[in-house]
């Protein structure tokens, strides 16, 4: 049973205690991409997966290899994310635990052109894309403001308010297009742009605007909806009655669902609609169907609005597991490649650690640098009347 | 040897209670391993030690309250210094600590509560320490705070002239604006942040014994007061609490729109028309069992009957009987002008405001047609979408603050107008019934109505005799077939 038969549930009275739709949630339903099974076993070919099969053929053991190390390296980066933030080190973080093979299998996609536009939970994309993850970590300690420069790795920087980002991704995909990176035919210079968002997103004006605008500009863009079924404490079930992919049909460009849990249907449907935007034919919407493990972030408490047994059942479907299960017992790793690739984890951990507890604290003046590009005599005057300010405080 | 302090695992919290620890004593801990769970006022979070190495002391017992801030555990990671080394919160990684986390360790170590500092500098640093936080930014900014808070008093003490006070900027303009030196002003709090009170004491200081300001040797001091009163009173002078307020003390509010109106209005009544007011109190449970009845009353479906219109009907009925009620002095022409026809206003509290809609030829209208233009009046007026027509030429006015829980009032009567009634909660009350040895208390429905007049045409008889008759119908609207 997939999404689509849900009874209408707006007709069904809104109680305080919220119950669980019935049907199995982790089911996404006969539309739903999928490559590797949950027990980590491959699916035979069917209509829904066959057109995408063709961008698994160049992805050799090596590649597969390096997705499962990514998707490694990226949990354990999250994981000390959030133990920084217990430990007071930093304001806030946004745990993308269950999201790995979503993030990881976009990321990998896309080429060093393509220009990514985060959310605040895209630590698994930023990590394909090259930035460091220690450029997170200083963003939600607070020592910077943004974290890093987004042309370095096309990167933008992060997106707390919910749902912007899908404009700013379809105007720079516009600009791509009025710059003539699209189309050509030449593999470095064809730019697709993403724009990265949860299903709490598409409920914004934002989010629908933008599909408007993509649509009708033909706008190299991929939307990337990471339906991790839990909008902070409302779920799907309160949140549409169609499931996001579909909301695609009515601006007039694909939609497509792909399991997010699943690192090889992320990539290949990813890619297949990276490069139809790259070559002109225009925009596609995503739904990664995946789960939020954790809370939503390190200020909310999850257990207060949903049932444990739910995130069991999706536990049994995690993303390392089964990448790890299918690699195995295709001969390509073994537990030693695990074990070693965990310790490297461990060590990678203890790095970015080490590099957020010693941040220093930035100037008070660095907080007036970027605020114009160029010197701005309100600003400098403002900068130093704050200058003087502070100097007060100093016996 | 690090201590590990309560971080803020939410946004803003300021407090945790230890609820249980994970370790104990001896343990050895990995860095990340959970060692406590503590309950906060948003969940039940666990925290992970940033440090490998030996729980050497707990720092607080399950169930304490700790403030975000105070080192709960000792570890002992194998740095070998004393409290002081500087392990702090470098990992356990080789390369030297970093001047920051130094500076954070050496900081932090100086906001244990028990830091020997004199009485009161222990519980002040610790303030402190709750006030900023604890958080990523926690050493540089402690350190300062600190340093400025507990040298405060000496600074003050020493009256160093060029002293510049810690404000916020509107503050700093609230003291501008008032022609007050801020740097003059002695913050009451503990924080040694100057607030608006602050200033309001400053300027208030002249006509205050209890607040200094007028030293022109420099800041005053909290010592100095102390001085100074010791002698008069004794040791048991009264301290007056240092009451802090947040937000404006007072606020400025243009007059215009329905306020401006309605202030005209009523000054204009107000000392126009010599007012009288009267007040019954009246059993009306009769007139419930009516409107119990008339609900009832497939007839008068749809409709809103409640007490309101029974007595807005029985006003149509006592004016005919005391005509001289509804009409209004004239001024200029030096006139009574009596009104042959009852314009019934409602006073009506509105978004916007009070507002006096009134029912046109009220007199004329059946209770059906009273109930619909009551529910229109009163929908138009909740909607804000009163016109100026419906608010002028009335005759004669009701205003229910019974709906308000209140018994009565001395209404202000409706300019252009010589009458208005008042009408009370309706509630159960005890009331004597029957009479000789029949005579009994009884829970029976009853109210207060009240009916200021203009006793430059209404004398009191008139005004009695009015209120008497609206109250004889409210008791037994049955009269009304008798006077109608």
């Amino acid at each position: 049973m997939s999404d689509d038969e849900v009874a209408p549930s707006s007709t069904a009275p809104v109680t305080q205690d919220h119950q669980p739709p019935e049907r199995d949630i982790t089911d996404g339903g006969p539309d739903m991409v999928q490559f590797l099974a949950a027990d980590g076993t491959r699916v035979e070919l069917t209509a829904t997966n066959e057109p995408y099969a063709a961008y698994l053929e160049d992805v050799d053991q090596a590649a597969m290899k390096d997705m499962l190390r990514d998707l490694i390296m990226v949990r354990r980066v999250d994981a000390e994310g959030f133990a920084l933030q217990r430990q007071g080190e930093l304001g806030l973080w946004p745990s993308l635990l269950g999201q790995e093979a979503a993030q990881v299998g976009a990321g990998r996609a896309m080429r060093p052109q393509d220009y990514a536009f985060p959310g605040y939970r895209e630590h698994g994309v930023a990590w394909c894309k090259g930035v460091p993850p220690e450029n997170l970590l200083g963003m939600f300690r607070g020592v910077n403001h943004g974290g890093w420069d987004s042309n370095e790795n096309n990167f933008h920087l992060y997106t707390i308010v919910i749902g912007n980002q899908m404009l700013h991704a379809v105007g720079y995909a516009m600009g791509a297009a009025r710059d003539g990176d699209v189309g050509t035919g030449d593999p470095d210079r064809d730019t697709a742009v993403m724009a990265f968002t949860g299903d709490g997103g598409t409920a914004q004006g934002d989010f629908n605007e933008s599909l408007v605008f993509a649509s009708v500009t033909n706008a190299p863009v991929v939307f990337y909806v990471q339906n991790n079924h839990w909008a902070i404490s409302e779920p799907n079930d309160r949140q549409f009655t169609i499931p996001p992919y579909r909301r695609a049909d009515g601006f007039g460009f694909p939609g497509i669902r792909v399991d997010g849990n699943d690192v090889l249907a992320s990539y290949a449907v990813t890619r297949h609609a990276l490069e139809r935007a790259r070559s002109g034919q225009g925009p596609t919407l995503i739904e990664a169907f995946t789960y939020r493990m954790g809370a939503h972030t390190t200020s909310d408490d999850p257990t207060k609005y949903r049932i444990s047994a739910e995130v069991d059942a999706w536990k049994a479907k995690d993303p390392i597991d089964r990448m790890t299960a299918y690699l195995t017992s295709e001969g390509v790793i073994d537990d030693a490649w695990v074990e070693q690739t965990e310790g490297e984890a461990d060590q990678l951990a203890a790095r970015i650690r080490k590099a957020c507890q010693t941040m220093p604290d930035p100037p008070h003046e660095e907080m007036f640098a970027h605020v114009y590009a160029e010197p701005h005599t309100l600003i400098e005057r403002e900068s130093a009347l704050f200058a003087d300010y502070q100097a007060g405080f100093e016996d | 040897m690090p201590e590990f302090k309560l971080p803020d695992p939410g946004e803003g919290l300021v407090e945790a209670t230890i609820i249980q620890w994970k370790v104990a004593v001896g343990d050895t801990v990995k860095t990340n391993d959970i060692v406590v769970e503590v309950e906060t006022a948003k969940s039940l979070v666990e925290l992970p030690i940033p440090w490998d190495g030996t729980v050497t002391e707990l720092l607080a017992a399950e169930g304490d309250e700790v403030e975000v801030g105070t080192p709960i555990v000792l570890i002992d990671n194998g740095d070998g210094g004393g409290a002081s080394g500087g392990g702090g919160a470098a990992a356990s990684g080789g390369n030297d600590p970093a001047e920051v986390t130094d500076e954070a360790t050496a900081a932090s170590d100086d906001l244990v509560p028990t830091a020997p500092e004199g009485g009161q500098g222990g519980t002040e640093s610790k303030r402190e320490a709750m006030l900023v936080g604890y958080g990523a930014i926690e050493g540089s900014t402690t350190r300062r705070k600190r340093r400025r808070g507990a040298s405060g008093a000496e600074a003050e003490a020493d009256a160093t002239p060029q002293r510049k006070a810690k404000a916020s900027p509107p503050v700093r303009k609230y003291a501008q604006d008032r022609g007050v030196d801020i740097n003059q002003v002695t913050a009451a709090g503990p924080t040694g942040i100057v607030r608006r009170s602050d200033i309001d004491a400053f300027v208030d200081g002249g006509s205050s014994p209890a607040a200094p300001g007028d030293d022109p040797g420099g800041a005053p001091t909290a010592p100095e007061v102390e001085g100074a009163s010791a002698p008069a009173t004794g040791a048991s002078a009264y301290q007056r609490p240092v009451l802090d307020r947040s937000g404006e003390r007072e606020e400025r509010i243009d007059v215009k729109g329905v306020r401006k109106m309605t202030a005209q209005a009523m000054v204009g009544s107000a000392f126009s028309a010599p007012h009288v007011t009267e007040f019954i109190t009246v059993d009306v449970t009769r007139t419930m069992e009516l409107i119990e009845r008339l609900k009832a009353d497939r007839a008068l479906r749809d409709l809103r009957i409640n007490p309101l219109l029974v007595l807005a009907k029985a006003m149509t009925v006592a004016v005919r009987r005391n005509p001289g009620v509804n009409a209004v002095w004239d001024e200029d022409a030096q006139q009574i002008v009596q009104r042959n026809y009852l314009n019934l206003g409602i006073a009506a509290a509105t978004p916007r405001g009070l507002v006096v809609p009134n029912i046109k030829d009220a007199d004329l209208m059946d209770l059906r047609q009273l109930a619909e233009a009551m529910t229109d009046l009163v929908a138009t007026a909740k909607a804000g979408r009163t016109q100026p027509a419906d608010m002028s030429g009335g005759t004669i006015t009701i205003t229910n603050v019974g709906v308000f829980g209140v018994d009565t009032g001395t209404p202000i009567i409706n300019p252009g107008e010589s009458a208005i009634v008042c009408f009370g909660a309706v509630r159960r009350m005890p009331w004597v019934v029957g009479s000789g040895e029949q005579e009994r208390i009884e829970p029976r429905w009853v109210t207060q109505l009240a009916v200021s007049f203009d006793h430059r045409l209404i004398d009191g008889e008139l005004g009695s005799m009015f209120l008497a008759d609206l109250a004889a119908l409210l008791e037994d609207p049955a009269r009304a077939l008798a006077w109608a």
